[in-house]
């Protein structure tokens, strides 16, 4: 089988601007994958590069294995669903659901059958004959899914289709998009800059960043092995310090920081001599009252600033040597006592929680 | 209107007028109609009071009273100024009449002079209408939704800039460019296009042409209004489901403008039945048009009553026939105001 989605070295640019730089991608079949990045980061661009609105400037699209080339959005195999959603204010709903199959010449009869099972299947029933307007954010938003679902494309694009919607309807939209995806068995390329709706859905997620695909994995991939700084950063939650190598060994290697000497995982082989950065997350850092005693463990001394307690988390933020601020996060569950903002701590964290990359050239 | 009574009439009216607005805006107050700080509470009585004179003003003498006066003289017969207000001045429908069965001949045949030249009026206004129609959606779609700034901005001024130029020097320039010896007709006959110089002036291609162009702003500026608030996406969402081009303007954009559409028409319409200087110069020898009859009946016949009773006729219809256009497409007149 084809795969769904292929990218083959597509640049974009408009102008001077370069937004899509080399994209390199397979998207196979049935598949949830997601686009994540922050505004501006080529996404959108990337997205309707697949849905035909932009030709890219160099490289090439297939689609179910055939290039899409010269080949106009009302004529590939493509749904997309619009951040606004789109909808045709002056018809009903049944006729925005109906309005793919009509410009295809499909009979009435066939077309309302049609557009029946589809108001039945996003729980609509009731409200074929409404205006949209009339209809609330979530029920537009499923009006819009079964829109894009009638035409049958092989692959529905989905561009941040969430992000007009409030906390609660988001968080339950995110399950019943997942939920039509596994029905319907098409694959879904969703665009988002919210990380929590790029790993709750998706199969695989791409993370990029200016128009450059830094990482593509599955959920716990990007955040446990990020490749990248960015990614590093991007995803979750992240205290970076920069230094430079000073040893490797055996998959680790020791980084000289202004803080002290630090050691992590070298999973993209960094030399000695080079320019680092190593990331730790808030949760895996340890902190312990008072100063070490000399030749203690990887760590260093940190003055809490803020303590945020949150129930079954506390976030502390540090304060350390050089002014830098880091974040820990403790959980309830330790039993450990709370620090007081003005305590000196020590913060330490195991070598294989530390996870050392190449420090970009122009971070 | 002179005299004390005259000026008691201009100074006295607004006033009233004032003063009902004022009783009106007491009166939905107390009925709760209306809340919130009141016309004279936000604009202070000194300007609350100046504005609705002089709109009271305004729309009472410069639009209401002549309009009556032109109304009331259209039921009056022709008469000499010695028997006006005399035994002879009655209310009568004799000017009317005219229209149906009238001749400097008799008064019993049907007048199918001046019944042609109207129905030939509507009939072409409506052509006119729907020409320019045509000629202004392309633009107005090009200019609101894919044209740059900067083209946006040099095609608003290659549109307005010729309307600078007086109307009826306008009419002429057509009738220079269309003439027998005009540079059209010797551009053709030098390309060795035709022979024989094209009399376009009589075959009413100038009429059209120049009425057209008259009116195109009317046509150009609702429309652009309209088109361009559509959201662009709207456009995206209809081809992405597959929509040809022509699917999506006559059912997204032509629906969506449809407000913008009607005004345009109606203006072009309305003000195309009532043109006087592209026919007067531009209409070709064979071509009696509406306007100019009714010119003629105020300054050739010197019979001021019957002039006004065919333009009440004309405006009469125009008005119907705009409302049944409006009905048929399911338009208010409140929304083609938007």
């Amino acid at each position: 089988m084809a795969a769904a989605v292929e990218l083959e070295g597509v640049n974009v640019t408009f102008g001077d601007f370069v937004a899509v730089r080399d994209a390199n991608l397979t998207i196979e079949p049935g598949e949830f994958f997601s686009f994540l990045g922050p505004s501006g980061c080529g996404k959108t661009t990337l997205l309707r590069t697949i849905s035909g609105f932009i030709e890219p400037t160099r490289g090439s699209v297939r689609i179910g294995g055939q290039d899409m080339k010269g080949i106009g959005p009302n004529r590939r195999p493509t749904a997309l669903i619009f951040q606004n959603l789109a909808l045709f204010p002056m018809m009903t709903v049944a006729e925005n659901i109906g309005y793919g199959l009509r410009v295809r010449g499909v009979p009435r009869h066939e077309r309302d059958e049609k557009v029946k099972n589809l108001l039945i299947q996003v729980a609509l029933s009731e409200h074929g004959h409404k205006k949209v307007s009339e209809l609330s954010g979530g029920q537009k938003q499923r009006v819009a899914i079964a829109r894009a679902l009638a035409v049958e494309p092989s692959v529905l694009l989905l561009d941040e289709p969430l992000s007009a919607l409030d906390l609660k309807l988001r968080q339950h939209m995110r399950t019943e998009l997942r939920a039509i995806q596994k029905k319907v068995g098409i694959t879904f390329i969703y665009i988002t800059h919210d990380q929590g709706e790029a790993l709750t859905m998706s199969d695989r997620i791409a993370v990029m960043n200016a128009g450059v695909i830094e990482q593509v994995g599955d959920g716990r991939a990007v955040y446990a092995e990020p490749r990248t700084p960015f990614v590093a950063s991007f995803v979750g939650e992240n205290n970076q310090i920069r230094g430079r190598i000073s040893d490797v060994a055996n998959g680790q290697a020791t980084l000289e920081t202004p803080l002290g000497t630090l050691k992590g995982r070298n999973p993209v082989g960094l030399k000695t001599g080079e320019e680092a950065l190593i990331f730790v997350r808030p949760e895996s850092l340890k902190l312990q009252p008072g100063t070490p005693a000399n030749g203690a463990t990887a760590g260093f001394e940190a003055e809490a600033v803020d303590v945020a307690f949150e129930g079954s988390v506390t976030h502390v933020t540090l304060r350390v040597r050089t002014g830098q601020k880091i974040t820990a996060t403790l959980s309830a569950a330790s039993g450990l006592a709370l620090p007081v903002p003005g305590e000196t701590l020590q913060i330490g964290f195991a070598p294989q929680d530390g996870l050392l990359l190449a420090r970009p050239e122009r971070p | 209107m002179s005299g004390p009574g005259g000026l008691t009439l201009v100074l006295g009216l607004p006033l009233a007028v004032a003063l009902i607005f004022f009783a009106l805006s007491a009166y939905e107050r107390r009925t709760g109609l209306i809340s919130g700080p009141g016309f004279f509470q936000r604009n202070g009585l000194a300007v609350g009071l100046y504005l609705v004179i002089a709109v009271g003003f305004w729309a009472f003498f410069v639009i209401v009273l002549p309009q009556l006066a032109m109304v009331e003289m259209s039921f009056r017969p022709k008469l000499p100024p010695s028997q006006m207000g005399g035994p002879k001045d009655i209310y009568t429908l004799e000017n009317y009449r005219y229209f149906l069965f009238g001749s400097t001949t008799s008064t019993a045949s049907w007048n199918w002079l001046h019944i042609k030249a109207f129905f030939l009026t509507i009939a072409v206004s409506i052509a006119i209408t729907l020409l320019n129609f045509a000629i202004c959606y392309p633009i107005a779609f090009h200019m609101a939704q894919s044209a740059s700034v900067g083209r946006l901005r040099i095609l608003l001024l290659l549109l307005i800039l010729p309307y600078w130029v007086n109307e009826i020097l306008r009419a002429f320039a057509f009738r220079v460019l269309l003439s027998s010896g005009g540079v059209i007709n010797q551009a053709l006959m030098g390309a060795g296009l035709t022979a024989e110089p094209i009399d376009f002036l009589a075959a009413d291609v100038g009429l059209y042409m120049g009425l057209s162009y008259a009116y195109l702003l009317m046509m150009v500026f609702p429309l652009y209004n309209a088109i361009e608030s559509l959201d662009k996406n709207q456009i995206e969402a209809a081809r992405d489901l597959g929509a040809p081009w022509w699917h999506i303007h006559a059912f997204i954009v032509m629906p969506h403008a449809k407000p913008g559409i009607a005004s345009g028409c109606t203006l072009v319409f309305m003000l195309c039945a009532g043109a006087l200087a592209a026919p007067l110069v531009l209409g070709g020898p064979r071509t009696l048009w509406f306007t100019p009859i009714v010119y003629d009946r105020f300054y050739q016949a010197f019979n001021w009553p019957q002039g006004a009773a065919y333009a009440f006729i004309l405006l009469m219809t125009c008005i119907a026939f705009v409302l049944l256009v409006l009905k048929a497409f399911r338009l208010s007149l409140g929304e083609i105001t938007r």
